[in-house]
């Protein structure tokens, strides 16, 4: 692609204002996505009676879609962009309170909508729609004096925690709230506050220990793998160990057989087994790349609410990353949680791309570091 | 307006901003930390693969010790550790144990669905469900996609030759630790190589290894006897070329062979009295001492009876014999005279140099200790003359030859290949003179002898016969008989020694009933000289006789030239 730094169209301004380096990153994940589904995927498909391919098929299918997100996002001015989020945060609230009247149960909880044949989980949509709300939210309360932003932001919270608590879906909920706590302590949160919901969050760990039973059980056999079933988690280490450095090959791998989320939250261990301890070092690293890059954009970043905005979807991406690959690698219990672009899954894939459509949005330049001015 | 807003944005917003950047620097650190935390933890997992990350399983795999190969002086693969694969179950993992039964007994032969419902059941919490599975095997498992059923490589010995060098090559047991042969002296050092380590390089020649076997079980086969053994010795090295005892066994099923004393090594763990074979070490102790010379006649008309033994001859000739003669004609009584001429302490101490009143210097643990008299009494001077009374290896047999009709020096003999050139240390028997004369000796038993038999044309083989009645029942078995042949060749600079011993043969039509050394030992001979020659590079030679054995003429009696 050329485009001429004098032509002022839409796409020329995005292609010379976007972060390319970033683009280009979360574009790679994508393809490796597709890439890994096709290694990780069949043995489920076939075991569900499907083709083979099905689930690269479905996945290929959702690539285009999220393509449009992603690029659509990222053409929209910040403040067009900010106004769409907040909206979609309200009707995406609206979807996931109608999981718990609507929704049938799957594995133990609530989370999926069925819309026209098509499954979507709208607390996926909603965690980022939350983050850039509350962004603004915090940005408005330095911006306009006597503004109650850090009040309605707390408030969001407690609705939004409330509601995914309710579904259950533990993992998801702690993800938003450290994600939501950030940019509390980015938006200046005093040190007092800091420890105080510390103290919420120890405090919510242990009552959700206490009050969930499957995640006191998990916690459990995280802590002590004899204690109960840690198939998942065991098999997984298997497969690490199985592949080594360099990996058994692609397609030569055994444990995702076994391996009932292989193509969802334990792609990382098919990818180990396969293409090698070095090739999950080299997505590590693409992660990485990613969210630092990210940082140092914020870093740059005027006003107030970009620069929550993008630190806050930088860390929703980045936590989530940490947290898939955590569990895969069991340094922590396992969690529910797929890995941005590359675990198999449309609405897991269509929430990224619109997550960093919105930070690519966000961190473009040229914009005189206020969301109001336009673009010369 | 919009000019105002700046200011105040610049004002308020801009000291956060700062601010906030500081909490960023921190955000950053964290997920750094993070990023890094997850990079050290894959490294450590890379340092951990190749090791079965279940201990039960580590464990399992810990007790089969990986071992490097066995080789043979061209490379030729004896000994090797090949993988299989074997299938396992982990209990507490496993789903649904009835139907995991089922599938396994559908794909794995010989394996019951009940009896692995049962082991499931059982409360252990890993079970093997079968070893050493076949590819197809494997395959279909796999595809089964059980949980908690894994597979565990493991290491299995396979001897890719079977029997042909099984008393050499020895086994292992299913823990991979040498029972036998060089596998057990070796063990050791086989285990410290493992597989991917310097293979041992054996002196053994697959090819003349498997020329000897063959001919010798061809023998063991026609005269219908319990066994077998043979040896091919290099003279100038010491190395053991082959080396055969029969019955033999296949190293690659360990089960049949513990303690069956049928398999015994015949030719360095059992000891036998070897009969005439042993004349030469009395020959050439008499020449060596100055005792004896070819020109010397000793009185053979009559038997010598000592106590209540009489020493008789196989072919009477009822007169006086030169020195040539009684070897030819392997006389006891000239024999008898000779070594007494020598008296017992000579012949005790020259016997001691040999190395026969100890158990063989070689790499293997089956070394059969000597039966030597308790009192050396001048009875046993004569016995021990013509090889009664005195009980070795073949082993030690072929050394001493190797070292009477060689260059009169003992060699140490080798399992071990040795590099070209190389000079074994070695003691002296005899002078280089008698060892020459020792080569004529050897080759008129061949050409006017009892070792006619023996006569490979162009190989000009020497050599000497020995056929012994078994002792037994408190006397000896007049029809239990170790009938062998030690062969020299060629017998002008003699490279190689071989023993060829058949262990109670009976005479066949062929032979007009004989089962003695020069008609069984002796003809096997032959053909193992004939065949192992070329292999060996021993090239064919027009030269007729020794010319010890061509000057030696002159002391034997015309009548019997014929």
């Amino acid at each position: 692609m050329t485009f001429g730094r004098t032509d002022n169209s839409i796409v020329s301004r995005w292609w010379w204002t976007v972060d390319r380096w970033l683009l280009s990153a979360i574009i790679l994940l994508m393809a490796a996505g597709v890439l890994f589904a096709m290694a990780a995927s069949p043995p489920k498909a076939l075991g569900l009676g499907l083709p083979a391919f099905h689930f690269v098929m479905r996945q290929l299918y959702f690539i285009p879609l999220a393509l449009a997100l992603l690029i659509g996002f990222s053409l929209l001015t910040p403040v067009t962009t900010r106004r769409v989020a907040i909206v979609l945060f309200g009707f995406f609230y609206l979807c996931t309170l109608s999981t718990l009247v609507f929704a049938p149960e799957i594995k133990g909880s609530q989370r999926w909508l069925f819309l026209g044949g098509m499954a979507i989980q709208p607390s996926e949509f909603l965690k980022p729609m939350f983050i850039v709300t509350s962004a603004w939210m915090f940005a408005q309360t330095k911006r306009k004096e006597g503004f109650p932003g850090t009040a309605i932001a707390i408030l969001l919270c407690c609705i939004v925690m409330g509601t995914l608590l309710l579904q259950p879906d533990f993992g998801q909920t702690i993800l938003t709230f450290v994600v939501w706590g950030a940019i509390f302590f980015l938006a200046g949160l005093p040190m007092f506050m800091i420890c105080v919901l510390a103290v919420c969050g120890v405090a919510a760990v242990i009552g959700a220990y206490l009050l969930l039973p499957h995640v006191a059980s998990r916690i459990d056999r995280f802590l002590d793998p004899a204690s109960g079933d840690s198939y998942q988690v065991n098999t997984a280490m298997d497969a690490f160990t199985a592949g080594g450095f360099f990996g058994r090959g692609p397609g030569e791998g055994v444990v995702k057989r076994i391996l009932p989320d292989a193509h969802t939250d334990f792609i990382f261990a098919v990818i180990g087994e396969e293409f090698g301890l070095i090739a999950c070092l080299i997505i590590v690293m693409v992660f990485a790349f990613v969210v630092m890059r990210g940082f140092l954009k914020v870093m740059r970043e005027e006003d107030p609410f970009l620069f929550l905005a993008s630190a806050g979807l930088t860390i929703l991406f980045g936590l989530q990353a940490i947290i898939n690959i955590c569990v895969n690698i069991q340094l922590m219990p396992a969690k529910g949680m797929t890995l941005p672009f590359v675990s198999y899954g449309g609405s897991s894939l269509l929430s990224m791309a619109m997550t960093m459509g919105m930070l690519l949005c966000f961190t473009r330049r040229n914009h005189y570091g206020s969301m109001g001015r336009p673009s010369p | 307006m919009r000019h105002i807003t700046t200011i105040e944005f610049d004002g308020v917003g801009k000291r956060a901003v700062d601010n906030a950047r500081g909490r960023v620097r921190v955000a950053m650190a964290v997920f750094a930390l993070a990023f890094a935390a997850i990079s050290l933890r894959l490294i450590d997992l890379g340092l951990l693969s190749g090791e079965a990350t279940d201990k039960r399983v580590i464990a399992a795999a810990l007790d089969v010790a990986p071992r490097a190969d066995i080789v043979d002086r061209n490379g030729v693969l004896l000994a090797t550790d090949l993988t299989a694969i074997s299938v396992y179950a982990q209990i507490p993992r496993v789903l649904n144990a009835h139907d995991s039964a089922l599938k396994l007994a559908g794909v794995l032969p010989g394996v019951s669905s009940e009896v692995l419902e049962r082991k499931f059941a059982s409360g252990s919490k890993f079970i093997w469900v079968k070893r050493k599975v076949t590819p197809a095997e494997y395959d279909a498992v796999n595809r089964l996609g059980l949980p908690g059923v894994g597979f565990q490589r493991e290491v299995e010995r396979v001897y890719p030759h079977g029997n042909l060098a099984a008393h050499m090559i020895g086994y292992t047991n299913v823990d991979g630790r040498g029972l036998a042969g060089v596998e057990r002296f070796f063990d050791e050092q086989l285990r410290k190589e493992g597989p991917r380590g310097e293979p041992l390089h054996l002196a053994l020649d697959v090819r003349v290894q498997h020329a000897l076997r063959n001919e010798i079980a061809s023998a063991v086969e026609e005269f219908t006897a319990i066994g077998g053994a043979g040896l091919v010795l290099d003279i100038h090295t010491g190395e053991i070329i082959a080396m055969v005892s029969l019955p033999d066994f296949n190293p690659n099923e360990p089960g049949t062979i513990a303690n069956n004393p049928e398999l015994i090594n015949r030719m360095s763990h059992a000891v036998f009295e070897w009969g005439s074979t042993f004349k030469t070490f009395t020959m050439a102790m008499a020449l060596d001492e100055g005792k004896a010379g070819f020109r010397d006649s000793f009185d053979a008309t009559n038997p010598i009876r000592i106590s209540r033994f009489t020493i008789n001859d196989d072919h009477p000739k009822h007169r006086w014999l030169t020195v040539p003669e009684i070897f030819m004609y392997s006389s006891n009584i000239g024999t008898v005279k000779m070594a007494l001429q020598v008296g017992t302490e000579n012949q005790k101490a020259f016997l001691g140099k040999l190395g026969f009143f100890e158990r063989p210097h070689v790499e293997l643990k089956e070394r059969g200790a000597p039966l030597v008299p308790a009192e050396w009494k001048e009875i046993n001077t004569m016995t021990i003359a013509f090889g009664h009374g005195l009980s070795i290896t073949g082993l030690q047999l072929a050394a001493g030859y190797a070292a009477v009709a060689g260059d009169g020096m003992l060699h140490p003999v080798t399992v071990l290949k040795k590099p070209v050139g190389y000079k074994p240390e070695g003691e002296r028997i005899v002078s280089q003179e008698t060892a020459y004369k020792i080569q004529g000796l050897l080759r008129l038993v061949v050409e006017k002898g009892t070792g006619r038999q023996a006569d490979a044309p162009s190989y000009l083989v020497g050599g000497k016969t020995g056929t012994a009645e078994k002792a037994g029942g408190g006397g000896y078995r007049k029809k239990s008989l170790v009938s062998s042949f030690v062969s020299v060749f060629p017998v002008i600079n003699p490279r190689y020694v071989t023993v060829v011993m058949i262990d109670e043969p009976h005479g066949t039509k062929k032979t007009y009933g004989f089962a003695t050394a020069g008609w069984t030992a002796a003809p096997t001979t032959k053909r193992v000289i004939e065949r192992i020659a070329p292999m060996l590079g021993v090239p064919p030679s027009d030269v007729p006789t020794h010319p010890v054995t061509h000057d030696m003429m002159q002391f034997i009696q015309p009548e019997v030239r014929s």
